[in-house]
């Protein structure tokens, strides 16, 4: 059986990540599922943008692109146009996807078009010295807000599932074993595949709210998360200040490619070129 | 499963890769890992290993093998 090393470019390894950081974690997460599933190599494409998630790819032994800031689902929908055998998964942060790309991940949820998006959370732009993202919660220190953020953060699940993705999960660093569950099925399964992963950031996010090192950032996710279908059974009192994780959206709609192989066999008649 | 050798131990810590997070070690439900004076891993307990995995799957870095669990699947081949 294949190893989760195996899928790994171990040249490139250590990693430039911070220690703890919850982009490894998501990252051994998504190794040990490549293994469980035995891909083939060539079969995968991982694309991603710029940030401290968009560094994946680099360590990944797929066929891998690191693209300008934002548009990774972009480059990511041209390579499922021209190789549709390809398993295109695009790997990508809170800032990348949402803030930067937040146009192109509507759009690409909306098309419902065969890719598989991982946004790994970690509330803040960790690259560049930690500015507040789209996803840093109300009240949160961040570089750009000295006295606390005044916006309100995504529900991105909402957001994706609003769009038409046909699948939206959510699972935190602390959970890696949900991740690697999610990550499965979204790999397994046709249209746009969104799994969010709450991860730690404890060098900017951490350290600037003094939430702890990873130990205790990890523990204080474990603490404050609820399994979604627990959660439908309380009150909604109990829920608040709660991170739901779990299977939000399971659907089989048509995705971009049957409505475009449908559209080709209308107009040629079925007759192949 | 056969009983581990003496003087093999169950858990494998890459320490060119650690990089001393204390997730492993933290983690643990059996104490076997503890940090050494620079907070890197090292196997204290080798005896308590219950093969769990938890250090393997929590390491950001992909710095720590269960070795005891591949060597009892391989034997049962």
């Amino acid at each position: 059986m294949a190893e989760a090393w195996d899928f790994l470019r171990t040249d490139k390894m250590p990693h430039i990540w911070c220690p703890g950081c919850g982009h490894g974690v998501m990252m051994n997460a998504l190794l040990r599922t490549m293994a469980k599933l035995d891909v083939n190599k060539d079969d995968i494409c991982v694309v991603s943008g710029i940030g401290c998630a968009s560094r994946l790819p680099g360590y990944l032994d797929f066929n891998t692109l690191h693209t300008t800031h934002g548009r990774a689902l972009a480059f990511a929908t041209g390579i499922k146009l021209a190789n549709p055998r390809l398993k295109v998964i695009v790997v990508s942060g809170d800032g990348d996807a949402t803030a930067i790309g937040g146009n192109h991940l509507i759009h690409a949820a909306r098309r419902n078009m065969d890719i598989t998006l991982i946004c790994m959370n970690n509330n803040i732009y960790g690259m560049t010295n930690g500015q507040y993202s789209p996803m840093t919660p109300t009240s949160m220190l961040a570089t750009t807000a000295p006295y606390g953020n005044l916006e309100r953060n995504f529900d991105l699940c909402k957001l994706v599932e609003g769009c038409g993705a046909n699948y939206v999960a959510r699972a935190t660093a602390a959970h890696p074993r949900n991740i690697s569950q999610y990550i499965e099925y979204a790999l397994t399964h046709k249209g746009f595949q969104f799994v969010e992963v709450m991860t730690q950031c404890p060098t900017y996010y951490g350290r600037r709210n003094k939430l702890g090192g990873p130990v205790e950032m990890i523990n204080s996710l474990k603490q404050n998360t609820i399994l979604n279908t627990a959660a439908a059974k309380l009150p909604p009192e109990k829920l608040e200040g709660k991170i739901q994780i779990g299977e939000f959206v399971k659907k089989e709609e048509l995705t971009y490619l049957d409505r475009f192989d449908a559209m080709v066999d209308r107009i040629t008649g079925g007759v192949k070129p | 499963m056969s009983p581990e050798k003496k003087g093999q131990m169950p858990v494998e810590i890459n320490q060119k890769w650690c990089k001393a997070c204390g997730l492993c070690y933290a983690l643990c439900p059996k104490k076997v890992l503890e940090g050494d004076e620079w907070g890197k891993a090292f196997v204290a307990h080798p005896e308590d290993c219950i093969k769990c995995q938890t250090c393997e799957i929590m390491c950001p870095d992909l710095a720590v093998k269960v070795v005891a669990l591949r060597k009892a699947t391989k034997e049962d081949e």
